[in-house]
C-alpha cells in the first residue's frame, strides 16, 4: 500500500540542495567560532576552517577586554540592562492588555485592536528619527529610559497575548471565578495568569531578541559611547580595524578580536534560540489554527 | 473568529488592564508619528512649509537612487525568500527521517541569533576573499579583493543574502509547522488519487500556506524598506566607498544629524511611514489574517 506521502530516501538532487543550504547557513557561524581562536596572521594564511590555538583565543580575549579598558563588558552590561528592563515592562504591560482585549468588552476596544495590528506590521525603524526629535524635546537624550521605554512598547506582544487568551482560556472558567465572587483582577491573577506561561515565554522570546539585536534606535538616541549596547559597540570596533579602515591609529583592533566580540555579543540570543524552536512554532500556530 | 461562546463581556476593570499599553502606544506610536508629520510640514522656524520639505528631499541627488537601491534589494530579497522558504519547507516536510528534518530546520534557523549588526560583521569577513571561508568561490567568480566584492552592482544581492541568512530559517520553521496542521488524510487521499509531490504541493499545500506566505512577504517588505544597519556598517568597513546614503533611512539620518535639517529628515520618515501604513492597512483589511473580532 502506498499511503505514506513521506519518502524514505530523498532523491540525490533534493539531498544535495538540502545539504548546500545547510552549508550556507552554518558555514559562516563555524568560521566565526574558529576565527576567534586565531591570530590575524593565521586568519589570512591558515585554512579558513582550521582551529587556531587556545593561546590565541586567550590573547584575543585579553586584547578585546583591554580595548578602552573593558568597553566590551560595559556594552554587554548596557545591552543586558536595556533588554531585560524592557522585557519586564513589556510583560507587565502586554499580557494584561492582551487579556483585556480578548475576554472583555470596553469602549475603544476595537480601535485599540486595529491600532495594535497596524502598528505591529509597521517596522519600528520608521519612527526612529521622529522618536529622536520627541525625546530631544523632553530632554531625555542620554537617559537610559529613552531606550528602555520605546523598547517596552511592543504591539506584537499584545497581539500574541490577545490571540492566546482568546483561544486557550476557557470562558467558563472565568465565569465560574466571577460567580465565586472574584474581581476582574483576581480572575486574571488566579485563573488567567497560571495558564499564560506559553504566551509569556513567546512574548519574552520575541521581545528579548528584538531588543538585544536592535541597532538603529540606540545608534541614533545614545550620544555617549559608554552607554551604547553591544550591537552598536561592534560598529565602533569595526571602525578601528586597520584592514577595514586604514586610518585606524593607536587603537587598532585585530580582526580575530572583532570575531570574538561578535561571538560574545550573540551568546545570550544564541542561548535563547537553542531552547526556543519548539515553543516558537507551537505558540505562533496557536493563533493560526484558531479560525 | 466569531465563535458562539467567545462573546467578550463588558468590564469596568478593562481600562486598568490596558492603561499601561495605551500610554506606551501614545508615547511611542502616536506622538512620534504626529511629531514627524509636524516637522515634515514646517520649516526650521516652525512656520507651515507646505510640501517644500518633500520637494527638497526628492530634489536631493541621493534620494531617487536610494529608493532604487531599496527597490532592487526588495525584489531580490522577497523573491529569494518566497521561493526558497516555501521550497525548503515542502522538501523538509516530505523527508521521512524526522530526525534529519528536525536537525536541518535547526541549522537553518540558527543564524537568526546573529540578526542585526552581528550578521553584518560575519558577512564582512565572508565577503573578504583574504579571510573568507568561501574565498575560493569568490576568486573563481573573479573577485580578488573585498572592494571588488562590494561593488555597487552587487550590493542588492549581498544585502538580500544577509537578510536571507538571518531571517529565512525562522520562516522555514513556521512554514513547516503550518504544513503540519494539514491533516495527513488529505495528503494521503491526494497520493491515492495519484498526485505526485509537485501536484500535492501546488494544489493542496501551497494554497493552505497562502496566508502565511502573504504575512511573511508583508513583514519582509516592511522591514526591507527600513534597510539601515547593513549599508551603514558596510560603509564604515569600506571607509564610505560603498553603502553610504544607500537607503532612505540612512538619508533621513544624514539629513537630521549631518545637515542639521530635521524637517527634510522628517519628510522622508513620513514617506516611509505612509508606505508602511498603507501596506499594513491593506493587509489587515484584505487578508482576514487578523480578523479583529
Amino acid at each position: 500500500m502506498r499511503t505514506e506521502p513521506r519518502r524514505a530516501i530523498p532523491n540525490p538532487l533534493t539531498a544535495l540542495v538540502l545539504v548546500l543550504f545547510a552549508v550556507f547557513f552554518v558555514l559562516p557561524v563555524v568560521w566565526l567560532v574558529l576565527a576567534a581562536t586565531k591570530t590575524d596572521d593565521q586568519l589570512v594564511h591558515d585554512s579558513p576552517l582550521s582551529f587556531g590555538s587556545w593561546e590565541a583565543l586567550r590573547a584575543n580575549w585579553d586584547a578585546l577586554t583591554g580595548y578602552q579598558s573593558g568597553a566590551i563588558l560595559l556594552w554587554l552590561r548596557n545591552s543586558a540592562v536595556y533588554a531585560f528592563m524592557a522585557l519586564a515592562i513589556t510583560l507587565c504591560v502586554a499580557i494584561p492588555a492582551g487579556y483585556a482585549l480578548a475576554v472583555t468588552e470596553f469602549r475603544g476596544r476595537r480601535t485599540l485592536l486595529v491600532a495594535t495590528l497596524v502598528v505591529m506590521l509597521m517596522p519600528n525603524a520608521t519612527l526612529v528619527v521622529p522618536l529622536f526629535l520627541e525625546v530631544n524635546a523632553v530632554h531625555l537624550i542620554g537617559s537610559m529610559w529613552s531606550i528602555i521605554l520605546p523598547y517596552s512598547f511592543y504591539p506584537f506582544g499584545v497581539y500574541l497575548a490577545y490571540i492566546y487568551f482568546g483561544a486557550a482560556l476557557p470562558r467558563e472558567l472565568l465565569d465560574a471565578a466571577k460567580l465565586d465572587g472574584c474581581s476582574e483582577f483576581a480572575a486574571f491573577r488566579h485563573v488567567a495568569l497560571p495558564l499564560a506561561a506559553p504566551v509569556v515565554a513567546l512574548v519574552g522570546f520575541f521581545s528579548f531578541v528584538a531588543n538585544w539585536t536592535n541597532y538603529f534606535l540606540p545608534y541614533v538616541l545614545l550620544p555617549g559611547s559608554d552607554q551604547v549596547p553591544v550591537q552598536v559597540g561592534l560598529g565602533t570596533l569595526l571602525d578601528n580595524v586597520p584592514q577595514f579602515n586604514p586610518t585606524a591609529g593607536a587603537l587598532a583592533v585585530q580582526r580575530p578580536e572583532v570575531a570574538l566580540a561578535t561571538l560574545v555579543a550573540i551568546i545570550p540570543v544564541l542561548l535563547v534560540f537553542l531552547f526556543s524552536q519548539r515553543f516558537l512554532v507551537a505558540g505562533l500556530l496557536a493563533g493560526a489554527t484558531k479560525d | 473568529m466569531t465563535t458562539a461562546q467567545a462573546r467578550p463581556r463588558r468590564s469596568r476593570a478593562a481600562p486598568a488592564f490596558v492603561a499601561g499599553y495605551v500610554i506606551l502606544l501614545a508615547a511611542f506610536g502616536i506622538v512620534p508619528t504626529v511629531y514627524a508629520i509636524y516637522f515634515a510640514f514646517t520649516d526650521s522656524g516652525g512656520a507651515f512649509a507646505g510640501l517644500s520639505n518633500f520637494a527638497d528631499a526628492a530634489a536631493d541627488f541621493r534620494f531617487l537612487s536610494a529608493i532604487g537601491h531599496v527597490a532592487l534589494y526588495l525584489v531580490c530579497w522577497l523573491a529569494g525568500l518566497v521561493v526558497f522558504v516555501v521550497g525548503l519547507a515542502l522538501v523538509l516536510h516530505r523527508l521521512r527521517a524526522r530526525g534529519v528534518s528536525r536537525a536541518l530546520r535547526f541549522l537553518y534557523y540558527l543564524p537568526g541569533a546573529l540578526a542585526g549588526a552581528a550578521s553584518v560583521m560575519v558577512w564582512l569577513f565572508v565577503l573578504d576573499p583574504a579571510v573568507s571561508p568561501v574565498g575560493f568561490l569568490l576568486r573563481a567568480l573573479g573577485y580578488q579583493t573585498f572592494g571588488q566584492v562590494i561593488a555597487p552592482g552587487n550590493l542588492p544581492v549581498l544585502f538580500a543574502a544577509i537578510a536571507f541568512w538571518t531571517g529565512a530559517g525562522g520562516w522555514i520553521v513556521v512554514m513547516y509547522g503550518a504544513l503540519n496542521t494539514i491533516s495527513p488524510e488529505v495528503l494521503e487521499a491526494a497520493t491515492i488519487d495519484g498526485a505526485g509531490a509537485w501536484q500535492t504541493a501546488r494544489r493542496i499545500q501551497i494554497p493552505l500556506l497562502r496566508k502565511w506566505i502573504v504575512y511573511m512577504v508583508i513583514l519582509a517588505f516592511a522591514g526591507g524598506t527600513q534597510l539601515f544597519v547593513e549599508p551603514q556598517l558596510l560603509s564604515q568597513a569600506s571607509v564610505g566607498v560603498a553603502g553610504r546614503d544607500y537607503s532612505p533611512n540612512q538619508l533621513s539620518y544624514d539629513f537630521a544629524f549631518q545637515n542639521d535639517n530635521v524637517n527634510t529628515a522628517a519628510a522622508i520618515s513620513v514617506e516611509l511611514l505612509v508606505v508602511g501604513l498603507v501596506v499594513a492597512a491593506v493587509f489587515v483589511v484584505r487578508s482576514g489574517f487578523f480578523d479583529a473580532d
